[in-house]
């Protein structure tokens, strides 16, 4: 089933075609609209028209979530704010977040987008979807419904949190489809359990999870527990948000990325040199329809490989596999982005915490957990136990208030955190992720 | 009329205490009182030592986070009811007690309690007020 057969099964020769143009298009705007691409094109030389093939793609310089972050808020936006009908934020390092803006026009292109992602996972009219994606700066609640109502699904906004209530409404409701990210797939099936709900006897026939890393045998373990089919979902707030590729429920053998609108290439990470398909390397997107905020070349810093071989559900578009890791140090904690500079500037920030710290990233009882030790020095140190753990619980808050994520520090003696002499090991992941 | 007890930081995991008086006993520095804190991840254990510069001196050395703090000792005879004649008369006084820990003397005939108070002189002056016999740390120190 396709919810824009043409366009998802556009044969390649004129897939790429349709590319060039689009993308000789959106060139040609960013380099008249936007004063950071303008420069950084006739810093390597190159004009719009000189864009006369795909390849010439490569030619173009890479952007960074630096550069967004450089340009805080609006400085990227191609459209004036007359044009922008919606903004939304993701977490940045510096505090600062990373801004996107919407035109309508791009609005409708992720509502299709989205709608087509739904198709694919097996989504249909009549169907009611759970969306568990929180609603707000994140990209994922309201991205989810917009597609749900364009597809002409029933959406039911529940956004995240409060997880007996989910439970009841999913039951009540006769949810058919679930989207949320893996981890609290996998939390509801707990709770669910002990409110003594069972998924076998909801409604519950297809699961569409994001915004985190998650495995196939976490995949197993979801599909067992909420006995539905679980289905990949890949998106990032500054290319789009969810809906950026979707694996197909025929296959679920790597993710379609939608090539009409986005061009894909994996690169190597250190040396930024192009990839064959098939070669392990980090994602890299050329957004070719967007018009509030067009980015050319974004490094994703999402490890994955692409593939262009013909897929059994009969979509043309390339692949690409299920992401294997990060080429930066960004941790996705429920979902939620965190980088360790972020946690060292709050730590910096309490007077006697010294720069010396260690993340420790588990996931017990299908929940990500953050460790956050940090050595206790004279300064810090009290002989009153009252002392000691309020101050746990100021940088608890703290990181709490200011990344959204919940965390349980654990002071330790001096010392004790491993030293380096180049780079320090800041983090230890030992969530099982491949 | 302040006793100088030391504050060691421990983490919860096998060996530190050990780690600790091995330390004290190789410098010589002899344990008169103890108490441990303990919470689900770290403790602290506090002491009273004979040498109190010798005992900091030795584990900052061995890279422990150590910390000075002035403590209250008071002599109380070792019968029924002996403790909670200090404790009601610092109650009337509105004086608050953060920690205190009690061992009794070799001789057997008193036991003395060391008290931490947020505010140690006024707590003096109030036992003192009420005939309590408050130990010079020197008197403790060499017990």
């Amino acid at each position: 089933m396709f919810y824009n057969e043409e366009f998802e099964t556009l044969p390649r020769p004129a897939l790429e075609a349709l590319q060039l143009k689009r993308l000789q298009t959106m060139v040609a705007r960013v380099y008249a609209r936007v004063p950071f691409y303008k420069s950084a094109l006739d810093k390597v030389g190159i004009k719009p028209a000189q864009i006369t093939s795909l390849a010439d793609l490569q030619k173009l310089p890479f952007t960074y979530k630096q550069d967004m972050r450089n340009s805080y808020p609006y400085g990227l936006f191609a459209a004036p704010m007359e044009e922008i009908v919606r903004i939304h934020a993701s977490s940045g390092t510096t505090g600062k977040p990373t801004v996107v803006g919407y035109t309508q026009k791009d609005i409708d292109t992720w509502a299709e987008l989205m709608a087509r992602s739904f198709v694919a996972a097996g989504v249909h009219k009549g169907d009611i979807i759970h969306n568990s994606y929180g609603y707000g700066l994140f990209t994922g609640g309201l991205g989810a419904h917009y597609g749900a109502e364009r597809l002409g699904a029933s959406v039911i906004p529940m956004s995240g949190g409060n997880t007996k209530k989910q439970i009841m409404i999913m039951k009540d409701f006769g949810s058919t489809v679930l989207t949320c990210t893996p981890s609290y797939s996998l939390y509801m099936a707990e709770a669910a359990r002990e409110e003594g709900v069972d998924f076998q006897s909801l409604s519950l026939r297809v699961g569409i999870f994001g915004a985190e890393p998650w495995s196939d045998s976490m995949r197993q373990e979801i599909e067992g527990k909420l006995n539905l089919s679980a289905i990949d979902i890949y998106g990032l707030s500054e290319i789009m948000g969810p809906g950026v590729a979707i694996e197909c429920l025929e296959a679920k053998q790597g993710l379609h990325i939608w090539e009409d609108h986005f061009i894909p290439e994996i690169i190597d990470p250190d040396s930024g040199a192009l990839l064959p398909a098939g070669t392990k390397g980090e994602l890299v997107i050329t957004t070719i329809t967007k018009e509030g905020i067009p980015l050319i070349r974004y490094r994703t810093r999402d490890i994955t490989s692409l593939t262009y071989e013909p897929c059994k559900c009969g979509r043309t578009h390339a692949r690409i596999a299920r992401m294997s890791g990060r080429s930066d140090d960004m941790l996705i904690i429920r979902g939620v982005n965190v980088f360790p500079s972020q946690i060292e500037a709050i730590l910096m920030g309490i007077e006697g915490v010294e720069p010396h710290y260690l993340l420790i990233v588990d996931r017990k009882e299908n929940l990500d957990i953050l460790e956050v030790q940090v050595e206790v020095d004279e300064r810090l140190f009290s002989d009153e136990v009252k002392h000691l753990q309020a101050l746990s619980q100021r940088i608890e808050k703290e990181i709490k208030d200011l990344l959204g994520v919940t965390c349980k520090v654990r002071l330790v003696e001096p010392k004790t955190i491993a030293r380096s002499e180049g780079k320090a090991t800041r983090v230890i992941d030992n969530r099982k992720v491949q | 009329m302040k006793v100088e007890q030391i504050s060691i930081f421990i983490e919860n995991k096998s060996g530190r205490l050990a780690e600790i008086t091995r330390v004290l006993g190789e410098a010589g520095v002899n344990i008169r009182a103890l108490s441990l804190a303990d919470t689900s991840d770290f403790g602290i254990l506090r002491l009273i030592v004979n040498d109190c510069e010798k005992a900091n001196a030795v584990l900052k050395e061995k890279g422990f986070t150590v910390n000075k703090t002035e403590v209250v000792a008071v002599e109380v005879p070792d019968r029924p009811g002996g403790l909670s004649q200090i404790l009601q008369a610092l109650d009337r006084e509105n004086i608050n007690v953060e920690y205190m820990y009690a061992f009794v003397e070799r001789c057997g005939e008193n036991a003395v309690i060391i008290f931490r108070f947020d505010e140690t002189d006024r707590a003096i002056k109030a036992l003192q007020k009420n005939s309590f016999n408050v130990l010079k740390g020197e008197r403790l120190y060499s017990m």
